[in-house]
């Protein structure tokens, strides 16, 4: 079952310098009970496609729509919005030192969460569902802790919170906004493995957005590859981490350490983004693209690749595995020969 | 806590002990004598000696101030030059009218500067955070004496001349005449001296609140699905209330400087007009009993502050 569908989604902010299109016809979907991960480098619109759909982007041009439970959520009121933020779309931020509120302690948090979707519950109650909350996601001698400070928690406990209060009230949908980015490496898996708990024991869908596709590899059903406010390609996981198509997922897998084909040499991508204010013409990626050709100065869409109807790509180079196998072939070839090379 | 009180308030009394050891040295370094201004410009040296030997001016300046100070701790802060009067009743009738004056316009402006600034932050660069903003620059540029004359020319005199006797010209009503009338008295004085704060409570307020409501856990709140007014409010405003709260502990020490003028525009016998009298007068004992005693209101007020803060924000519990 679809439980949230984003269509053609335009997203466009105004600044004194013109317009920054920020998202630029994304189109999404995500199963219930699923996992989408949204992946892309900063600026490319995948946290401000998401929080649109739950209208925490104030002051932007939207147009489009995102059908959640039957509802199109952009062209929903504010009341009707309220009813779904929390109670049926949790949220994780990045930060969750400045995420959580420094001057309320976290239970009164998650009671302020459950109390504002459920009016009939008492405050006692409320407490006693904020302390299993806490327990459940891993927080010892959560009785005690629920009256602490957020700065009295350590930062991952501090994640362990925020994902506490995000699913007090069983929500259909998680949106996770890089929740690991701000954290240690050891403390990433152990969030990471909650977020899993938490779906394994509730059933929640996920929307895990992130620039690692190190902790998308791990967790994730299917993957949207987002570059300058549009979608270039969409695949399950197992199909886009092998069978990747877009010069610019090629570029984000070959800058992943375990996956550098350079003997530990990571590759990055050159350059930069492009500006938002004025996109570019044609393929935003074409600048950063060691592929490109004439016909990319054309605006590419999202079409099958590899004869298969659930993986597609934003890209005109020839969409046959063969193909494929041989320009990544050559160019890991480019890559790792002036390694091999005695210094 | 109570080891953070002790130790601010000892540090207070030596910050005290210096100021009176400042005024002290000030008085007799100025060029003037009060003897010979009290003897009257035909008086011979003999009437100048004796009454400066009756004052005790004559004795040596050490034995002056160890005089003083020994008094001052048993709470006798003397007798002033020219009527006898003691100076600690002086200030116990004055100091009622000025706290009546600074609490009665600290409330005014507290709380039409944070709502305006509230309501400007709320939607910035809209009419209204721009019409809050002229009324704070305007508020900000008016004087406090102009502004007190020009509510006396409206409200007292156009008022009156058209038989609406609503405020008094001068004076003051002491809480015992009732509620209503010492209100009554005190209206205009307090628009007076709140008007500049409200102005700088306005800006300081939005400042706050726009920098709060830029913050993340302002974004979660509203991913609770909380409404909007208990965001602003129960959110963002408690985090823009610390730097306010401070703002006002400050204030409230050193609102002495707006008492003066406004008393004296307003002819209220206060902490003001008294220091003001004294001042023109050469009255020593009557100046060291109201620096003393404003000083000691700035002292109090910045413990206030560090406890409030730490009561505002649990980061800095002083335990």
């Amino acid at each position: 079952m679809t439980l949230l569908e984003v269509t053609d989604l335009h997203v466009g902010f105004p600044t004194p310098d013109g317009v920054v299109h920020a998202v630029r016809g994304v189109s999404f979907a995500v199963e219930a009970g699923r996992t989408l991960a949204v992946v892309g480098e900063s600026g490319s619109g995948k946290s401000v496609a998401t929080q649109t759909v739950t209208g925490l982007t104030r002051g932007a041009q939207i147009s489009g729509s995102a059908v959640f439970d039957g509802e199109d959520l952009l062209t929903a009121t504010t009341k009707q919005l309220e009813a779904v933020r929390g109670a049926r779309i949790g949220m994780i931020f990045q930060d969750p030192l400045t995420s959580l509120h420094p001057y309320y302690t976290v239970g009164w948090q998650i009671v302020e969460m459950i109390r504002a979707h459920d009016r009939g519950i008492s405050r006692r109650a409320a407490r006693r569902r904020a302390v299993e909350l806490l327990a459940l996601v891993g927080i010892p001698q959560a009785d005690l802790r629920v009256d602490d400070y957020p700065h009295q928690f350590s930062g991952g406990m501090r994640q362990r919170a925020m994902i506490a209060m995000s699913i007090a009230l069983d929500p259909a949908l998680l949106i996770a906004d890089e929740p690991t980015t701000a954290l240690d490496v050891t403390v990433q898996a152990q969030i990471i493995t909650v977020l899993q708990d938490v779906q394994r024991e509730l059933g929640t869908a996920i929307i895990l957005i992130t620039h690692d596709l190190g902790v998308v590899a791990e967790v994730a059903d299917e993957i949207v590859v987002m570059y300058a406010g549009q979608v270039m390609e969409r695949a399950a996981r197992h199909e886009l981490f092998y069978r990747f198509h877009h010069p610019y997922t090629e570029g984000l897998l070959a800058s992943l350490p375990s996956r550098a084909p350079g003997r530990g040499r990571l590759t990055p991508i050159p350059g930069s983004p492009p500006s938002l204010i004025t996109p570019p013409e044609g393929c935003p990626f074409r600048p950063r693209c060691a592929y490109a050709f004439d016909r990319c100065t054309q605006t590419p869409w999202l079409a099958p690749v590899f004869g298969r109807s659930d993986h597609e790509s934003a890209c005109w180079l020839p969409s046959d595995i063969a193909s494929r196998d041989e320009r990544v072939a050559s160019r890991e070839a480019r890559v790792t020969s002036p390694h091999e090379q005695p210094a | 806590m109570i080891r953070f009180v002790v130790r601010r308030t000892l540090l207070g009394a030596v910050v005290m002990w210096l100021i009176t050891l400042l005024v002290f040295g000030m008085f007799f370094i100025a060029p003037n004598n009060v003897a010979e201004t009290l003897a009257g410009k035909q008086a011979t040296p003999e009437t100048v000696a004796l009454i400066s030997h009756r004052l005790g001016l004559d004795r040596p300046l050490l034995e002056q101030y160890g005089d003083f100070l020994w008094n001052a701790l048993h709470g006798n802060l003397g007798y002033d030059y020219y009527h006898g009067q003691s100076v600690t009743s002086m200030l116990a009738a004055a100091a009622p009218v000025s706290i009546s004056l600074a609490l009665g316009a600290a409330v005014i402006w507290t709380l039409l500067g944070v709502t305006n600034g509230v309501v400007s932050a709320v939607r910035p660069g809209s009419a209204v955070d721009r019409g809050l903003t002229f009324f704070a620059l305007f508020f900000y540029s008016m004087p406090s004496f102009l502004l007190g004359l020009l509510l006396l020319t409206v409200f007292y005199y156009r008022f009156t001349l058209a038989g609406l006797d609503w405020f008094p010209a001068a004076g003051y009503a002491p809480l015992s005449a009732g509620v209503g009338e010492w209100a009554r008295h005190l209206v205009l004085p307090w628009i007076a001296l709140a008007m500049l704060s409200a102005a700088i409570y306005t800006r300081l307020t939005r400042g706050a609140m726009l920098d709060a409501l830029g913050e993340d856990y302002i974004r979660t709140a509203r991913s609770k699905g909380i409404t909007e007014r208990r965001v602003v409010l129960r959110h963002g405003l408690r985090s823009a209330l610390t730097p306010v709260v401070t703002q006002l502990g400050i204030d409230l020490g050193t609102v002495v400087g707006g008492l003066v003028v406004t008393e004296t525009v307003f002819g209220l016998p206060g902490l003001g007009k008294t220091s003001v009298d004294a001042i023109n007068n050469q009255d020593l004992p009557v100046i060291i009993g109201v620096v003393l005693v404003t000083s000691a209101a700035v002292v109090i007020a910045s413990i206030v502050v560090d406890i409030a803060y730490a009561v505002l924000d649990p980061r800095v519990r002083l335990n």
